[in-house]
């Protein structure tokens, strides 16, 4: 308690003294990978990038590289609070808890957390509708494999991989009755050996569209070493792996809100919230669709793409069953954003469990 | 389940692939060890190898030459640790954490417009007939050389230790310092030479990593592989055999269990993902029977 109320005391000591001294508004980045993933981190790094263009002066930010998901991540945060941050980014799920307990320290601190479900008065959360994106993922997928076995490569069972893995076997089902899914958890975001590893081992399996919910590029690397092995970009676009094997991707932008939402602390207007972006907001982009896919099927996904975004069609519309066989949506149904949040279970068809 | 879709002379195969950079790393910070003296800084040096690697190989655009820069790079980062704990006589433990450190920032700066680059990588040798034959061809005729290449080190080590004079030597300093000084050696060339040669073969871990195992440059992209080949060197009780079998025992259980994952087997993932982990350590322990050279981790002066 005590060294709460010490470190909220110098917490506002600073703020008071980045107030008189009419100091940039400080916003501080919390990163779970290196920049240089090419992926998850790069692309909120892109989106740092795009707040100092934005703002010029007016704004200064801080960012940490690869800070471990656990009680590391406290200390990060503190430090940044303490050297006068106004507002923190922390891009993991992982950072969740922590994010609320430096929030508590630090009352005059916003903290935006990405893609977690706690929120504060002074914690917002945000994310983005990936499964919006697996939908063409899946669809996609479904009609590249030959082998009709699709490699997924896990990173942890959380309900953000398990909604993308549902959204990509739905939707490849669709168009592929006989696709089967091989599902590998490797329990990291990033690790570029065991990711490329866990490739190999699917490959090995059969596997010919290799679909990848881990942060780093080589898994692309590790498919581009045999024929015939599709992949798509995670998080970024990936685009060093076009045409082949990677073939679309998934493309995260945060730069509009993080524009956003900065401009809405610096006029004093900001609120606790939970923002869920889509292909609409432009969050979620698909990157080009590579020949490598024929004319058709492109078309279709493109189509896909164009429904979800204009909110005619849900990724998630009834019938759909639980992997138990219990019904989970009704005939037109559609997914509540609740049940999306926490989703903990596989839909009908796809085989394994969900680690616990 | 079905065990059946798991080929085992394609997964023994790549187990070898998947434990030569640990082992390599490990085989030099062995003899480091042998020789008195403790380098945690083998993250970083194998960082540091896998960048060099890398961008050499994509400037000549052959392989071998990324082997000879990834080994060089080690070694160049290995010889200021012994510049700093030999002759500034500073905290071994110390150093080598900020070593790593060190290498983690220079790979990534030396590593900045290599992103996404393809490097040339390493051919399988094809050795025809022999490479053809059912199970064992692929395993034992069919790797990249730089899997023969980490075993012969390991047999080269082994032999040097145990038969070679200058291998005495160095078990001699890392035994007793002082005694081996009064003795009329030279405590410091001995240690700087096997640095030098620790770094050099984490520089070939690391480039192994780059140019064959990922095969690209990522920021970060060792991941923790130096730490368990430091750990390997201690479950190995300093004897190069047990370190190569620890080292193909944690990769191969890494393999394996990715493989076992892939083909739908019905044990609860995070079992398997810990055992790597479980397994090696287990198998190390109850076969250890071995001490740590008596002057691990001392600083000497001729003085003392």
């Amino acid at each position: 308690m005590k060294l709460k109320h010490l470190l909220a005391g110098a917490a506002m000591m600073f703020a008071g003294a980045a107030g008189a001294q009419d100091d940039p508004f400080k916003v501080g980045f919390v990163y779970v990978g290196p920049i240089g993933d090419g992926g998850w981190t790069y692309e909120h790094n892109e989106a740092r990038l795009a707040v100092e263009e934005e703002f010029g002066d007016s704004v200064e930010t801080v960012y940490q590289e690869s800070v471990p998901e656990g009680p590391d991540a406290v200390r990060v945060m503190q430090q940044m609070a303490l050297n006068g941050a106004d507002m923190i980014f922390t891009t993991s799920f992982g950072y969740m808890d922590q994010t609320v307990e430096v929030a508590e320290q630090f009352p005059d601190v916003l903290f935006e957390h990405a893609t977690g479900y706690k929120r504060a008065d002074n914690v917002s959360t945000y994310s983005a509708r990936f499964y919006e994106g697996r939908a063409v993922q899946g669809h996609i997928a479904g009609q590249l494999t030959e082998s009709n076995i699709v490699g997924y490569i896990g990173s942890f069972p959380i309900p953000e991989v398990i909604r993308g893995i549902n959204s990509a076997y739905l939707h490849a089902k669709e168009v592929n009755p006989e696709v089967e899914f091989r599902i590998v958890w490797v329990y990291t975001w990033f690790d570029p050996a065991q990711e490329a590893e866990a490739a190999r081992a699917l490959i090995d399996q059969g596997a010919d569209v290799i679909l990848q919910h881990t942060d780093s590029t080589a898994p692309q690397a590790a498919a581009a070493e045999q024929e015939g092995v599709y992949t798509f970009g995670q998080a970024s676009d990936m685009a060093e792996f076009k045409p082949a094997p990677r073939v679309s991707s998934i493309i995260d932008n945060w730069a509009p809100y993080y524009i956003e939402r900065v401009q809405a602390a610096m006029d004093g207007t900001w609120e606790s919230q939970d923002y869920w972006g889509g292909i609409d907001s432009g969050m979620v982009e698909i990157g080009e669709i590579t020949d490598a896919v024929p004319a058709e099927v492109r078309e279709s996904a493109l189509a896909l793409k164009e429904s979800m975004g204009s909110g005619e069609y849900h990724p998630f519309t009834g019938p759909i069953n639980r992997q138990d066989g219990s019904v989970w949506l009704e005939e037109g149904e559609t997914a509540d954003d609740e049940t999306l949040l926490g989703m903990n279970f596989y839909v009908e068809g796809i085989e394994g469990d969900i680690p616990q | 389940m079905d065990l059946s879709t798991i080929n085992p002379a394609l997964l023994v195969a790549s187990l070898m692939v998947a434990a030569t950079p640990i082992l390599l790393a490990a085989i030099g910070e062995l003899v480091v060890e042998r020789s008195g003296v403790l380098n945690l800084g083998v993250e970083g040096m194998m960082i540091t190898g896998a960048v060099c690697g890398f961008i050499a190989a994509v400037w000549t655009q052959n392989p071998w030459v990324g082997f000879v820069g990834a080994a060089l790079g080690g070694a160049v980062l290995a010889l200021l640790f012994a510049l700093l704990t030999q002759v500034l006589l500073s905290n071994q433990v110390a150093t080598g954490l900020a070593l790593t450190l060190f290498g983690l920032g220079l790979s990534a700066l030396l590593g900045q417009g290599y992103i996404g680059i393809r490097a040339p990588t390493l051919p399988r040798v094809d050795l025809g007939p022999l490479t053809d034959l059912p199970v064992v061809g692929r395993i034992l005729f069919g790797q990249d050389p730089m899997v023969y290449l980490s075993l012969l080190i390991v047999a080269g080590v082994w032999a040097f230790l145990k038969f070679s004079r200058a291998g005495l030597v160095l078990r001699a300093v890392g035994e007793n310092h002082g005694a081996a000084h009064a003795l009329g050696y030279n405590v410091r060339i001995v240690r700087t030479c096997a640095i030098a040669f620790g770094g050099a073969c984490a520089g070939l871990g690391g480039g192994y990593l780059s140019l064959v195992r990922v095969p690209q440059w990522t920021e970060g992209m060792t991941a923790g592989a130096g730490w368990i080949a430091l750990a390997i060197v201690v479950f190995a009780s300093w004897k190069p055999w047990r370190l190569l079998l620890g080292a193909y025992l944690f990769g191969g259980v890494t393999v394996l269990q990715l493989n076992l994952q892939a083909g739908g087997l019905a044990v609860p993932v995070e079992y398997l993902s810990m055992s790597p982990y479980l397994v090696t350590i287990l198998v190390l322990v109850v076969m250890s029977a071995g001490r740590a050279p008596g002057s691990l981790g001392r600083t000497f002066h001729a003085s003392s």
